[in-house]
């Protein structure tokens, strides 16, 4: 069983389609993203990105199409709250913290632990929790904003907040979309080297328009265009590809 | 020591609260009971019920907070868990008559009576313990809440759409109890009482008792609900206001911590209903009017949401303000009630709770500026506004 589990990829994705008033988002969609990967997902807008991740995180139903995690979990069953909690972590579009909360608490409240409610409830903060907290606020570079309300925040620093609060959660597979948006040059640099280190332990699937900032994470590249894979590879190999100039790069 | 706990808990003014309102259950009681009329520290008897009515009132507020200001469920049918509680107080009050009513039926109320009933309905059956209707206070309140919040929340119903259903089910009680046949009393509800474990509800003491029972409880719940709201799943509960989407995709079960919430907070409306039924001395179908649900909106919204104690103060200054402006001009009173509602609304979203924090900060920030202005060398600029410097 576990030498099974080992044998599969962590992410399988095998003709996914998905249409929205007629409109297909998503056509005919493949991808694998195996143990402790890190891919780049690259395409124009409205290619799908977004809906892709929407699928795999239960946000979105897959009309037709198999989506399985780790092998055997079937994704397109579960809803948001269960593919959390079997370990995938999701970075939003528009960066999305609790804005109402200081940045500790936002890290606080991702906290990897028993989600139960009545757990919530009696949960004490131990010496261990402060310590991973210091430890992501250090990583994320907010420890001298740590008592801010994340409503005050730059639009940089709440990007490197979700960031933490997925690193809080501890998840095998983290989906990150646009994270350098609105970001300088410097911060877009940083970024990169956060999401390399982070991939050391785990799996990564960043979305992201920002050239310079895909050939930084010097990974393997999927090109989306209208729903469905354009090309794969390096990201040479993929920014040479002539359907990918003419759909995205070209413009 | 106690009070020391209390203060590291709680912080400073929810504790002054709660010191506040047990100091009251023992004091007003004892200058009703032991002080002479002529006293002028006297509280008169019948200043007792309605004060007590507003504690009610209040805890029915604090109640609608915890769902409202924390988790941003605008209910507008909490009137109908404060009601069902005081309808199971009712019922015990109702049976605590025997054969004392006008018919002098042993069993039966005299509305059974009335209507040639031969036999006391199922669901009346072991109202005539106190302690059978006191779980009925926190059940049935409770039970309504969950199966009403286990198909909302779970269908993710939110926003307007809620409100608007909890509007109608409180509605729907409101038409189902006007109804004979539903065995409440229709129209009349619930009245006549006579006795509370055996005490009158005309003696002094009783009402004191009463009061004081209103005010502890009021404390007592009011700390649960501070504790709620400090913990990690309070903090899970305000985040819903924020970003739901987020709680989700972190792992929370979004509708179990909304049906925690909804279900505790009817548990409280409840038992305020239970407490003010014996203090008015009576519980009617109008009590479940959506009016009555709007208004507690108001006293929430008045104090300040999302604060507990804003609820309490709105609750007890407006109830206050209502009864003052019924005896002195009555037709202004609605007006009042909606340009206070508008002006509120407008000018302070946090409330009066939230205008008192937001001038003490403004304080502060204002001794800052002046103590840094201070250590610095004499400005050569005229001296900055504290805002601006910021
Ligand atoms: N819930 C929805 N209802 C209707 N249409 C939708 C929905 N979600 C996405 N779409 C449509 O599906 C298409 C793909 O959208 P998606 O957000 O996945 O694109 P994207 O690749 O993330 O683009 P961008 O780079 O602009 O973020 C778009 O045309 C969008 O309008
Ligand atoms: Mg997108």
């Amino acid at each position: 069983m576990s030498t099974m589990q080992e044998n599969q990829p962590l992410l399988y994705l095998d003709g996914v389609s998905v249409s929205f008033d007629g409109f297909k988002a998503i056509n005919n969609l493949s991808l694998v993203v195996d143990h402790g990967e890190m891919r780049a997902i690259i395409g124009p807008n409205g290619a799908g990105k977004t809906t892709m991740m929407d699928i795999i995180t239960g946000k979105t139903r897959p009309d037709t199409g198999e989506v399985f995690f780790e092998g055997e979990k079937d994704l397109t069953q579960l809803d948001e709250t269960q593919i959390a909690n079997l370990g995938i972590g999701r970075k939003f579009q528009k960066p999305t913290v609790f804005e109402g909360h200081s940045v500790y608490d936002n890290l606080v409240l991702a906290l990897k632990g028993d989600r139960g409610v009545f757990a919530t409830l009696f949960s004490r903060f131990s010496a261990k929790d402060r310590e991973r907290i210091e430890e992501i606020l250090a990583t994320i570079r907010l420890q001298s904003r740590a008592q801010t309300l994340a409503a005050d925040l730059s639009h940089g620093q709440k990007q490197w907040l979700e960031i933490g609060m997925l690193l809080a959660q501890d998840p095998k597979l983290l989906l990150v979309d646009e994270p350098v948006a609105g970001m300088t040059d410097a911060e877009t640099e940083e970024t990169a080297k956060l999401l390399r280190r982070i991939a050391k332990t785990r799996s990564v699937v960043v979305v992201e328009h920002d050239m310079g900032f895909i050939r930084d994470l010097g990974v393997k590249v999927t090109c989306l265009a209208e729903g469905s894979v354009l090309a794969e590879g390096s990201l040479d190999h993929v920014s040479a590809d002539e359907r990918v100039i003419l759909s995205y790069l070209g413009r | 020591m106690i009070t020391a706990k209390l203060l590291s808990r709680f912080g400073l003014s929810a504790s002054a609260l709660i010191v506040a309102l047990l100091a009251i259950a023992i004091l007003f009681p004892l200058a009703n009971l032991a002080l002479p009329p002529e006293n002028p520290l006297h509280v008169p008897s019948h200043l007792l019920p309605l004060l007590g009515k507003y504690l009610c009132y209040a805890m029915l507020a604090l109640a609608l907070d915890l769902v409202w200001g924390y988790c941003g469920i605008l209910s507008l049918g909490h009137g109908a868990f404060f009601a069902l509680g005081g309808y199971a107080m009712g019922m015990y009050l109702m049976r605590q008559i025997g054969p004392r009513g006008v018919y002098a039926d042993p069993i039966l109320p005299d509305f059974m009576v009335f209507l040639n009933w031969q036999e006391l309905p199922w669901f009346w059956y072991g109202f005539d313990q106190f302690w059978f209707a006191c779980l009925m206070v926190l059940l049935v309140p409770g039970a309504l809440a969950f199966v009403f919040g286990w198909f909302a929340f779970r269908s993710r119903v939110t926003g307007v759409y809620l409100s608007i259903i909890t509007q109608a089910l409180t509605y729907a009680l409101l038409l189902a109890f006007f109804r004979n046949d539903m065995g409440f009393g229709g129209n009349n509800g619930l009245t006549d009482f006579k006795e509370i474990l055996g005490f009158s509800l005309q003696a002094d003491s009783t009402r004191a008792a009463l009061f004081a029972a209103s005010a502890i409880m009021l404390a007592l719940t009011f700390a649960l609900c501070r504790a709620i709201t400090l913990s990690k799943l309070g903090k899970v509960m305000q985040a819903l206001t924020n970003a739901e989407n987020r709680v989700r995709f972190i792992g929370y079960r979004v509708e179990h911590v909304k049906l925690f919430a909804f279900t505790l907070s009817a548990m409280i409306a409840g038992i305020a209903g239970a407490l003010y039924v014996p203090q008015v001395g009576i519980i009617n179908p109008g009590e479940f009017a959506p009016a009555n649900s709007i208004e507690v909106v108001i006293w929430t919204a008045v104090g300040g949401r999302g604060t507990l104690l804003g609820p309490i103060f709105g609750a007890l200054l407006v109830n206050g303000g209502k009864s003052y402006f019924t005896a002195a001009f009555p037709e202004v009173w609605l007006f009042a009630l909606g340009a206070l509602f508008i002006a509120v609304t407008l000018f302070l979203p946090k409330g009066i709770v939230g205008l008192v924090t937001q001038l003490q900060e403004r304080f502060a920030a204002r001794k800052a500026a002046a103590k840094r202005q201070k250590q610095t060398a004499p400005p050569a600029k005229p001296a900055l506004n504290p805002e601006a410097a910021e």
